[in-house]
């Protein structure tokens, strides 16, 4: 295992170089926040995508591919399609309109002080909960395939917890946009040629390859059976199971265009019509990995199979023993290493975005009511945020354990994004009436609606005891968000937004008094 | 900065240029949004209730299920596609509003 360990040295040393770059360029809160807004629109591109594909991505769908066929890829096709919410409805107003995090859009024509406390705390809660999700998944496969060198849970989880939080202190928004882009090359670039060898196990036949995959033999409760892995029906069954998958699918689309994550990368370009061309880019790279999943799952399931998955450390496995199987110990070892290096990337995403919020949102707009304090103490507040952030997340997942179950906390992330975020988003764009009490009824209804259904559901209470029968909330918890923002506002009779709404409308559709790029 | 004095915003807010490119721009995004949503939750609905003619096999191998999957990520760089091609012509026309608010004394793209 000491190749996994070497590459893994590797890709944190040319990380750690770019936060020392990025340290020496960075100055004042623009560059802290918004990498000075002068990434280009194929780099924010590749950036968009390695904060989107996390190790649930890459290891999660390999995985539930080749464990469950089909159901498995259907999965993957949500993941890009969301795309198009956030090209065609959020990207470019949000660019123009706003400044640093998702909660400016919002403040923007409502009164800021309530608006900007529940974004921020939505925010704060989707970054948390995907956060914890990451580094548990990162301890464990540490545990699993370092067992020997002597590096534990505990070790692995401080270790990925201490390296976001120097990337996002020292080296704020743009070594964290220069991390996702080089975990982006790594990733497309390990999952290419895995793909590239799993068609060439079966000599370059595609036909050949989906024959396999139409007879995979596995053993079922001690029984030898053969399935046609492309049949639906393998994971979502009877009563729920349709309803589940419209519900995920509902999480997936509204969800993305309502990730802070995501959304502050938009704020790390020029302007919006760079925004636009980096979505067109995301979308091109993580479409082409999400075709590949079909290599990477269908792979392992006929030439690595389930049996053996299940034996050697389980479903989050498939894609490192796949490649293990193929090219051996060293393809083993980088392919373990691109998974490190995604969950590494995506929590150092995750923590810029929940520092941010905290400090522009909470510090200077709520809890100092948006008087100028000078751009240093915001950027002194986010690095004081995002050290915390990094303490609590490594303590949580340590004490939560290997163990957890984790997997519900991305569904919660993206219920809560969807049904909280995106209505609060969306109506603030496009409805003139829509209102401060609108949006915090969004805020608080869609957030406390998705946790109250996970919490009910049998991802927290096991599939007998479940109250909610359906693992996604989402088709409960949006109507919830986007009702509640509709009542509150006509209930509260509150008109005084309507009088920003021509100025948003004309500064989000021409890009007038956007913010600018700065200087060199 | 007159940008900030509210009539100015209302002003250009009012003229048919920034009028027509809100209808140009609602006359892409709308149906587009509409025909996305349609086609991507077709997926689970076809794939949940109707599975045995979703397993129908029709090339090979490859049944209705995997073909309609791997077609939505072709929908989804199409609609991207034409996006950025009619996007070419909304940024013409608020280039156009730009121009009329630096044409009364503004301070333009700022």
């Amino acid at each position: 295992m000491t190749v996994s360990l070497f590459i893994f040295l590797a890709f944190v040393t040319l990380t750690l170089m770019i936060t020392a770059w990025a340290a020496k360029k960075s100055s004042g809160a623009a560059s802290f926040f918004a990498a000075g807004r002068r990434i280009t629109g194929w780099q924010n591109g590749l950036a968009v995508a390695g904060d989107y594909m996390s190790a649930a991505s890459f290891l999660g769908i390999a995985g539930l591919i080749a464990f469950n066929g089909y159901d498995g890829f259907m999965y993957s096709v949500g993941w890009l399609v969301a795309y198009l919410t956030v090209l065609l409805i959020v990207a470019e107003p949000l660019r123009n309109a706003g400044k640093y995090t998702m909660a400016d859009i919002l403040a923007y024509r409502l009164s800021p002080r309530p608006v900007r406390a529940m974004a921020s705390l939505a925010t704060l809660t989707v970054s948390t909960f995907y956060m914890i999700a990451q580094m548990v998944g990162a301890g464990a496969l540490v545990s699993l395939l370092l067992k020997d060198s002597g590096i534990g849970y505990t070790t692995a989880v401080s270790g990925v917890g201490l390296l976001m939080i120097v990337y996002v202190v020292f080296g704020g928004m743009l070594a964290t946009t220069w991390v996702q882009i080089v975990k982006a090359v790594l990733l497309m670039g390990g999952t290419l040629l895995l793909s590239i060898l799993v068609i060439g196990h079966f000599d370059f036949s595609v036909s050949a390859f989906f024959d396999a995959v139409a007879h995979v033999k596995y053993t079922l409760n001690g029984v030898p059976v053969e399935q046609d892995f492309l049949t639906p029906g393998l994971k979502y069954k009877p009563p729920y199971g349709a309803l589940d998958l419209i519900s995920l699918g509902m999480a997936l689309i509204f969800g993305t265009a309502g990730l802070p994550h995501i959304l502050i990368r938009f704020y790390t370009v020029p302007d919006a019509r760079t925004a636009r061309v980096s979505v067109v880019w995301a979308m091109a790279i993580i479409g082409a990995f999400y075709v590949m999943t079909t290599f990477l799952g269908f792979g392992a399931a006929t030439i690595v199979g389930r049996d053996f998955i299940a034996k050697n450390g389980g479903i989050n496995m498939s894609a490192p023993l796949l490649a293990q199987a193929l090219g051996g110990e060293i393809f083993f070892a980088f392919i373990s290493a691109v998974a490190f290096a995604t969950i590494l990337a995506v929590v150092a995403g995750l923590t810029i975005s929940a520092s941010s919020s905290f400090s522009h949102d909470f510090w200077s707009n709520v809890v100092h009511h948006g008087t100028d304090r000078g751009p240093y103490e915001e950027v002194k507040v986010a690095r004081l945020t995002a050290f915390v952030v990094g303490v609590v997340a490594i303590i949580l997942a340590i004490v939560l354990g290997p163990g957890a179950n984790v997997a519900f906390l991305v569904g919660l992330a993206f219920a809560v994004a969807a049904s909280a975020n995106l209505p609060a988003i969306v109506l603030s764009i496009f409805w003139k009436r829509f209102n401060t009490a609108g949006a915090v009824a969004a805020l608080g209804a869609g957030l406390a609606s998705s946790i109250v259904l996970i919490l009910l559901g049998p991802s927290v209470r096991g599939p007998a005891n479940a109250i909610f029968p359906l693992e996604n909330p989402g088709i409960l918890s949006i109507p919830i968000g986007f009702a509640a923002a509709v009542v509150a506002t006509l209930v509260s009779g509150d008109r005084s937004s309507e009088e920003k709404f021509a100025e948003l409308q004309v500064r989000g559709n021409t890009g007038l008094g956007a913010e600018k790029p700065t200087a060199h | 900065m007159s940008l900030h004095r509210p009539p100015e915003w209302e002003r250009l807010a009012a003229t048919p240029q920034f009028r027509h490119l809100l209808v140009a721009k609602a006359g892409f995004v709308v149906p587009a949004t509409l025909f996305f949503c349609v086609y991507y939750f077709a997926l689970p609905v076809l794939v949940g209730y109707f599975p045995e003619f979703m397993s129908r096999k029709v090339w090979g191998p490859l049944n209705i299920a995997y073909l309609f999957a791997l077609s939505q990520f072709l929908m989804a760089w199409v609609i991207a596609f034409l996006y950025t091609r009619a996007a070419r012509r909304f940024d013409e026309m608020a280039d156009e509003v730009v121009r009329m608010h630096d044409d009364v004394g503004g301070e333009g793209r700022q």
